[in-house]
């Protein structure tokens, strides 16, 4: 009777509405990941998985220069693509919200979403011929004399990691910037001239704070992912541009030492995580919503 | 037009000249060649329904929108080329405009910050202004938490503490219950009589006008139709538009006989009549015109009740009553008018309300009536 009664009620509605996700989500994304975090505390043999336990595989992971310096570099460089993707994800977002007419909008952020409409893939390789030795740019410059030999620091290292990236994630950086900026009280701008204070000064002491929730979740949006991203250092990334997720596939696929890309795995998660919650934390006054 | 003001605009000079101010967005005109003066401490409405550009006119002054002719100064100086953060002027916003992100106190502090006085005089100065608008001890309150007559008391104090010349004040109350409305607009009174400040005031409420005004500029289509104190503007409305707009006005069809210091008149239901010429807000002129007469200024009178020492009686017909508590509403109609009149009284012990069809007569007075002499539309 009570069994029943709790499956007629609107929490019980809510479960059985939200179990078939939920299942979903277990069995493709919470048991690989369980699966992963137990092959580190394994025994590496090749090809397979000795069931021994140990700290080996971490030991390794913090005692080795090479993980230590290829963690840094995806932090460091998905932390300057994160910035730059916000920094010019924010003035466009600005633009569509405060310029664009409200018939306009949605065909400007459509227009946004087009870059989407190519494979991921396709896009970093034609960065590739953009930048490349004999790419567009170089070709461009010497053809109008600018400079006499191609130059070599735009592909193949951080830089062409970043600017490809950085294009990539350019839409998800820009929506929540707009949707927090849409829900700005127009009037409050106003009222921030009325009170005396300039157009920019209006902008830093209202607009910037209302904003913040979004560029959070721009930040949260583009960090996250890119810290881990495999494809655009493979192939733009050349040897300065590796990133942990390349030393994870050498591992995996390579070296066949799955205790120890998962390790390599587990600690750049948790890295990842620990920057992201300390990120929310500083930010946390911009977060709280209105009850 | 000449108008009485309230005594405290009375030694006042122009604070706010407009002189043939337009505002037109492509070929429509929000405003149209905008002449007056707005004095040093009154409290200033401008009435009108909505789009006849009396929120428009409000933010020109603010200087939220450029205006696109004429000259507008405040306090001698023109305000062309000065932004709305150099104005002498503070805004209260229809939606209030509270900073959400920022506490009670930040948001009533918010002007404050180039002001070059101490950290604890602000502090004091922020006290002070929440307590004159009745919120002490709401300073550390968020702002998203207040209802909306404190958001608006919090909006009244932000701009107060700043010491304007001039208030804005944009629907303040449009957005309040009846209750709360009521009590603001008394409260908003008292207020402007405290700090001396001039209050423009934009409202589409004609009794709001009315209660709290000194000065009500009556405005329809981009122009002010009419600029006179409360008491003018019911008594002596300058068009039957204006009459409408202000309370209730009957409307008989008249016929102007002659016209002078004394203008003679044939009124449907009421015979013919001499009125003084200052009945006739308009230009008097012989021909067909209309008389109006607000609902009060007529009185039904009981069977058995005396003829009235001063006035006139004339027959009609009850056709309607409602009931109000402390008054009741007749529709009458008057014989030979084909339209019935509005007549409202104050109900009175032992005299109970007329019933529908009851023949009647109805007292009236000469003074009360208002001439319009405004050609047929």
């Amino acid at each position: 009777m009570k069994r029943r009664s709790f499956l007629r009620s609107e929490a019980g509605h809510g479960l059985l509405m939200l179990s078939p996700t939920a299942l979903y989500a277990t069995i493709v994304m919470a048991a690989p990941l369980v699966a992963v975090f137990v092959f580190s505390f394994m025994t590496p043999g090749y090809l397979k998985v000795v069931w021994t336990f140990t700290l080996n595989n971490y030991a390794k992971v913090f005692s080795s220069p090479i993980y230590t310096a290829l963690l840094g570099r995806s932090l460091l460089t998905s932390g300057v693509v994160t910035a730059v993707t916000v920094l010019t994800a924010f003035p466009i977002a600005y633009f569509i919200s405060f310029y664009v007419s409200p018939a306009r909008k949605s065909l400007w952020l459509f227009l946004i979403t087009i870059p989407f409409w190519t494979s991921y893939l396709i896009r970093v390789f034609l960065w590739k011929v953009i930048l490349g030795y004999n790419g567009v740019i170089n070709s461009a410059f010497l053809g109008l004399g600018i400079i006499h030999e191609p130059m070599t620091f735009l592909l193949y290292n951080m830089n062409s990691v970043v600017i490809t990236l950085a294009h990539s994630y350019a839409p998800f950086a820009i929506l929540p910037i707009f949707v927090a900026l849409e829900k700005i009280d127009r009037s409050l701008l106003e009222a921030g001239q009325d009170l005396g204070e300039s157009r920019f000064m209006t902008f830093i002491r209202v607009t910037l704070p209302l904003a913040m929730s979004g560029v959070v979740a721009s930040v949260l949006i583009v960090f996250i992912p890119t810290a881990g991203d495999y494809v655009t250092p493979t192939l733009v990334g050349g040897a300065n541009g590796q990133m942990i997720a390349n030393v994870i596939q050498l591992q995996y696929f390579k070296l066949g030492d799955y205790p120890m890309g998962s390790a390599v795995s587990i600690t750049a998660m948790a890295v990842v995580t620990a920057v992201a919650l300390i990120f929310v934390f500083l930010n946390r006054r911009f977060l709280r919503g209105p009850k | 037009m000449t108008s009485s003001p309230a005594p405290a605009a009375r030694l006042a000079r122009p604070l706010i000249e407009l002189r043939e101010v337009e505002k037109y967005y492509g070929d429509y005109y929000a405003l149209r060649k905008i002449t007056t003066d707005i004095r040093e401490g009154e409290f200033f409405s401008l009435l009108g329904p909505s789009g006849c550009g009396k929120t428009t006119l409000l933010r020109c002054i603010a200087g939220f929108e450029e205006i696109s002719g004429g000259h507008l100064s405040i306090d001698g100086k023109d305000m062309e080329d000065v932004p709305a953060n150099k104005r002498p002027t503070n805004m209260v916003f229809q939606s209030y405009a509270i900073f959400p992100h920022l506490t009670v106190e930040e948001n009533v502090g918010f002007g404050l910050r180039r002001d070059p006085s101490s950290k604890e005089d602000k502090a004091r100065r922020v006290a002070e202004a929440l307590e004159m608008v009745g919120l002490k001890g709401f300073g550390k309150r968020a702002a998203h938490a207040l209802s909306g007559g404190q958001r608006q008391r919090v909006a009244l104090a932000r701009a107060l503490i700043l010491k304007p010349r001039v208030l804005l004040l944009d629907e303040p109350l449009s957005a309040l219950d009846k209750k709360m409305r009521e009590q603001m607009q008394s409260e908003l009174r008292k207020l402007q009589r405290q700090v001396g400040i001039t209050f423009i005031l934009v409202t589409h409420d004609q009794e709001e006008a009315l209660i709290m005004s000194d000065r009500i500029a009556v405005m329809f289509e981009g122009e002010i139709a009419q600029l006179d104190s409360p008491e003018r503007l019911y008594r002596r409305p300058i068009s039957r538009k204006v009459a409408e707009f202000i309370g209730i006005m009957n409307f008989l069809p008249a016929r102007v006989l002659s016209t002078g210091p004394q203008i003679a008149l044939d009124v449907a239901g009421l015979g013919q009549i001499a009125i003084d010429a200052e009945q006739c807000p308009g230009t008097p002129r012989t021909g067909d015109a209309s008389v109006g007469f607000r609902p009060e200024t007529m009185t039904v009178l009981y069977e058995g009740d005396p003829e009235p020492s001063r006035g006139k009686v004339a027959q009609g017909t009850v056709e309607e009553v409602v009931y109000f508590g402390d008054m009741s509403y007749y529709e009458v109609r008057l014989e030979g008018v084909e339209k019935p009149v509005q007549i409202s009284m104050r109900n009175v012990v032992g005299r109970p309300v007329l019933l529908r069809g009851s023949r009647t007569r109805i007292a009236w007075e000469a003074g009360a009536l208002v001439l319009f002499c405004e050609p047929k539309a």
